[in-house]
Order: C-alpha cells, then sequence, then structure tokens
C-alpha cells in the first residue's frame, strides 16, 4: 500500500521527534549514571571520581529511603483510590437527569486547570491554617479544637489537595464511558430485576474497566512526579517526603550531586517497573 | 405514578450534583470571593460570605509589588512557544505514524510514551548544568525547550490518534487522482487535522501553563512565569490572605477559561482516543 517513497519520507518527517527524544532521554540519564558513581559535593569542593557504588549503597541503606518510597506509594496509592472511586461515582451522579447538567458538569472540572502551586497555596493557607484557616472556623463553630492539618496529619492533606485537583479529570473520563454504557442493556437488566448494586457490579464496572485504566495510568504518570504541591505545604517535613522529593533535597538543598543522582538512577528504575506494568495493560487495551 | 417517581428521583439528583458540585467548586469561589475583601474581611472571625466593601485594591497591591504582567508575559511566551515547537515537531512525526505504519510503529509510539516515565527529578542537575554551560538558565528558550520536551510524548499520542480517525480512503483516492505529498497534505489531511492539532494545543497549553518543577527550577527572576510568582507568596512573612487570593486568581483565570471552552475535546485528546 505504502510506496518506497512514502516510507521514506515518513521516516525522515519521524526523526525529528524521535531524534530530541532520544537526546533528552540519553544526554542527562547518561550524565546522572555518571555522577552516581562520583563523590561529587560541589558546595566543599569535592569532586571524586569511582567510588564505585558507595552512593547507591548509602541511598538504599538510609532510613529516609524506604520511608520515601512508602510515603510515594501511600501518597499515589491514596491519590488513586480516592479519585477512582469517587469519579465512578461522581460520574454516575452526572450521568443522572438532573437540571443544570452543563453547569455542574464546568463545577466539578474546574480544580483540573488550577495551577499545583496555587491550590496547594490556596488550601494550606485559607483552608488548613490552624488560626485563620476556614476549616478551624468551622472546628470551633462545632466546639472542637481546630486541627493543624499539615503539622498533625500532614499525608492525609496533601492527599487531600492532590485529590482534589485530579478528581475533575477522572470524574471527565469516566462520565465520557458511563455515557457511552447502552441504556438498553441496563433496563434489560432492571426488568430481569437485577438490583442496582449487581447492575453495577456486573455491566457498568466492566464497561468502564477500559476507561479507569487509563486514568490510572495517566495519573500514575504525573503523581509519581508530584512537587509542588509538597514544596509549597510542607517542604518534605512531617513525613510527606516522597522519593522525587528525596532525591531534590539531596541534588539541589544538601548539594550532594553523587548521592542525589544515584537516587535519581533508583526512582528511574522503579517509576519504570512501575511503568511497564501499566504499559502491557495499556498496549493490550489499545490493540482492540 | 412512574412519572412522579422520576421526577422525585430527578430533584434528589438534582440536589446531589449541585451540592457536591459546589462543594468541589468552593476553594476557588472563596479565592475569587476573598481576592475582594480587604486584609481584615479576609481572616474576619466568623468569616463574611458577600456582604462586605468589594475592593479591588489587592489586585493593584500585587501588581506593583511583583510586576504582575512580567509573570504573566512569560508564562503566555513559555507556554505558547513550547506549544508552537512542540507541534512543529509532533505533526509529521505522528502523520508519518498514523499514515505509513511499519512494522515497528507500535513500539516507536510505546518507547515514546516511555520517556514521559523518566522522572524529572532523575535528571534535573544534568539539565541544569546543560542550561548554565549553554548560557541559557533562567530564559525562555530553555524553559520552552524543555517544557516541549516533557510534553512531546503526550502530543504526539494524541495527534497520533486524531490522525488515525481520518479515513485512509479518502487519501487513497487523492492519490489516484495524482496528488503530489504536498498537495495531499495541504488539501486534504490538514482540513480533517485542524480540529485534533487545535485540542492537542489547547492541552498542550494548559500542561505547560501548570507546570511547576521545572519552572520553579530552572527559573530565578527574568524568566519566570507565572507558577514561580506564585510560589513566591509561600514564604511565611505575613499571611495576605486578600493578596495571596487575587495573585492567584489572576494566575489561574486565563487558563481556567479556556479549559472550559475546551473541556469537549479534552476528553478524547487525554486519553488517546480510548474512551469515547
Amino acid at each position: 500500500m505504502a510506496t518506497q517513497h512514502s516510507r521514506a519520507a515518513a521516516r525522515l518527517m519521524n526523526a525529528p521527534a524521535v531524534f530530541v527524544l532520544l537526546v533528552w532521554m540519553l544526554i542527562p540519564l547518561c550524565m546522572t549514571i555518571y555522577f552516581s558513581f562520583m563523590d561529587y559535593r560541589p558546595l566543599r569542593g569535592v569532586a571524586d571520581c569511582c567510588v564505585g557504588f558507595e552512593n547507591y549503597e548509602r541511598f538504599v541503606t538510609s532510613s529516609s529511603f524506604l520511608s520515601s518510597v512508602g510515603t510515594t506509594l501511600l501518597m499515589v496509592g491514596g491519590i488513586l483510590a480516592i479519585t477512582v472511586i469517587g469519579g465512578v461515582l461522581l460520574a454516575l451522579l452526572l450521568d443522572q437527569p438532573i437540571w443544570g447538567q452543563g453547569i455542574v458538569r464546568i463545577l466539578v472540572i474546574a480544580p483540573f486547570f488550577v495551577m499545583p502551586t496555587v491550590s496547594a497555596l490556596v488550601w494550606k493557607n485559607m483552608f488548613m491554617n490552624p488560626v485563620n484557616g476556614l476549616f478551624a472556623y468551622l472546628w470551633k463553630f462545632f466546639g472542637a479544637t481546630p486541627i493543624d492539618w499539615l503539622s498533625e496529619l500532614p499525608l492525609f492533606s496533601i492527599i487531600w489537595i492532590v485529590s482534589w485537583q485530579w478528581l475533575p479529570f477522572a470524574t471527565l473520563i469516566l462520565l465520557t464511558a458511563v455515557q457511552s454504557l447502552s441504556s438498553e442493556q441496563l433496563e434489560a437488566a432492571e426488568m430481569d430485576g437485577a438490583s442496582a448494586l449487581s447492575r453495577f457490579y456486573y455491566i457498568i464496572l466492566p464497561h468502564l474497566g477500559r476507561a479507569i485504566t487509563v486514568v490510572i495510568l495517566i495519573q500514575t504518570i504525573f503523581l509519581l512526579s508530584i512537587f509542588a504541591e509538597i514544596f509549597v505545604t510542607t517542604n518534605g517535613a512531617f513525613g510527606t517526603r516522597t522519593l522525587t522529593y528525596l532525591v531534590y533535597q539531596r541534588v539541589l538543598e544538601s548539594q550532594n550531586i553523587g548521592l542525589g543522582s544515584a537516587g535519581g538512577i533508583l526512582a528511574v528504575i522503579l517509576a519504570n517497573i512501575v511503568a511497564i506494568f501499566l504499559m502491557r495493560i495499556v498496549g493490550k487495551n489499545l490493540d482492540n | 405514578m412512574a412519572r412522579a417517581v422520576t421526577t422525585q428521583r430527578k430533584i434528589v439528583a438534582t440536589a446531589a450534583a449541585w451540592i457536591i458540585g459546589l462543594a468541589i467548586f468552593f476553594p476557588i469561589l472563596w479565592t475569587v470571593l476573598t481576592s475582594f475583601k480587604t486584609e481584615a474581611q479576609a481572616i474576619a472571625d466568623p468569616p463574611v460570605w458577600f456582604g462586605f466593601d468589594w475592593t479591588l485594591e489587592n489586585y493593584s497591591v500585587v501588581q506593583e509589588r511583583s510586576n504582575y504582567f512580567r509573570f504573566l508575559m512569560n508564562s503566555v511566551i513559555i507556554a505558547v512557544g513550547s506549544t508552537v515547537l512542540g507541534l512543529l515537531i509532533a505533526i509529521p512525526s505522528a502523520w508519518s505514524m498514523a499514515f505509513v505504519p511499519g512494522k515497528r510503529t507500535k513500539d516507536v509510539l510505546m518507547w515514546m510514551l516511555s520517556t514521559k516515565m523518566l522522572p524529572a527529578v532523575g535528571v534535573l542537575f544534568p539539565i541544569v548544568l546543560i542550561a548554565r554551560f549553554l548560557d541559557l538558565y533562567d530564559t525562555h528558550i530553555l524553559l520552552i525547550v524543555v517544557l516541549m520536551l516533557m510534553n512531546l510524548p503526550i502530543i504526539i499520542w494524541m495527534l497520533y490518534t486524531y490522525f488515525k480517525e481520518i479515513p485512509v480512503d479518502i487519501l487513497e483516492a487523492a492519490r489516484m487522482d495524482g496528488a503530489s505529498l504536498r498537495s495531499e497534505i495541504i488539501y486534504v489531511l490538514t482540513p480533517m487535522a485542524l480540529p485534533g492539532i487545535a485540542s492537542t494545543m489547547l492541552l498542550n497549553i494548559i500542561l505547560a501553563w501548570n507546570e511547576a518543577f521545572w519552572t520553579l527550577n530552572l527559573t530565578t527572576t527574568k524568566a519566570a512565569p507565572l507558577t514561580a510568582f506564585i510560589a513566591s507568596y509561600s514564604s511565611p512573612e505575613g499571611l495576605f490572605y486578600a493578596k495571596l487570593s487575587a495573585a492567584s486568581t489572576m494566575a489561574i483565570a486565563p487558563i481556567l477559561i479556556m479549559g472550559w471552552f475546551s473541556q469537549k475535546q479534552l476528553v478524547r485528546g487525554l486519553t488517546f482516543g480510548a474512551v469515547k
């Protein structure tokens, strides 16, 4: 079908994209790998080549490594659970015949467009602040002691903030999927006396499978590298240090490039393990 | 009877949806409201809802203090620049993979998406070094290039899915009629591809506008966009809620309005057409 000529042209057209992505991946990555084998601390004037796997050993054996991996998993898992479950419920609700559906939809998707730095700051100061935050007023109104959210429940607070930003995305995608479900099938099931719960479990949920996979894939890509929300709220304190943030602190704050680079490579490896797993599922889904 | 039940159900669903919708939107609404209050009213106990003296003072203070428009211009330059550059590279690439697929096209696509899995933090320091070496640190061009590379896999995927949906028959017919590759692109493909390109462009602008990791770490003053402008408000020296709100409102308004207008197209683009 395609001629020799058009094949050559196609290759030429694809070349710039392949080239820049290759360069983008390889050069910085090779540099990071190189640094990870060095004792490189520019602030102290140390630049010792070739310390073997010392950095890796130190990074992995330090207690902050394991806790940061745990934090990352908890954070990503928590946000995924809230947004996917919340997204399914909200999508089902918005699919009902309601007045002003268009406006409600606009209200619901709005947080998705809010800059992460803005949402983190707004939540931190205007809602979660223990003195002037709106939650503090609410707690006082009911006679309870206000909570200092970001130091007492830091991980929960960040999960909450990020979930608020990503719930719209999940809802939007899942709503589109719900709307493509044939109502005949549901009505037939209803006629046959299937309860609402079993209709949800046997018809709606399987239909949403593909959309849920896509939501999980895309969110995981973005959530593994959460940065602004932590940077602005707790700056990694109180057990909110994810792997990404730990590496960031080693490289930029303590300027231990060797150690941070080893951590960066570990982050790349871990992200790719997750990625391979996810891409398999998506690849399978995209084939049909 | 059945009718009454449906109306009742509709009322319940409407009430529930509106309550949840307003709850989700509330932080944005509250921010916008607070931006028109005085600082005293912003932290009043109990909170004031609408009965305050509306003022525009915060907006002018924010603009005076940190020159909002310069940050805005930086955001516009970076978001638009990286989008245009990205499209220039992504359109030919997606076009070729959609219309002249080879044996390895699927692998190439998967590989491209996998570059998105590279945690930015893993390569931050080399990028900073390269930027300093090329004397590009804190410049628009650096951010344009980096954000373009960050989003390139996503926009190639989006365009690929849109292009895939263009019927090949039409192309074949044009080829039969002896259309050259160039006229094929200009007269046949472009008109059909434009909607897809437009929504890809919108999504890319939104992503670039909100990107924080690279903008915070690769800029200091000259090229700092709105993400950095807002982050500068995170210092604890005095909690100026009204001013923070005014700054936040100004930072999110352009992109929020743009997002609302493009919400329909976003779904398809965001899911690579996997959800219809």
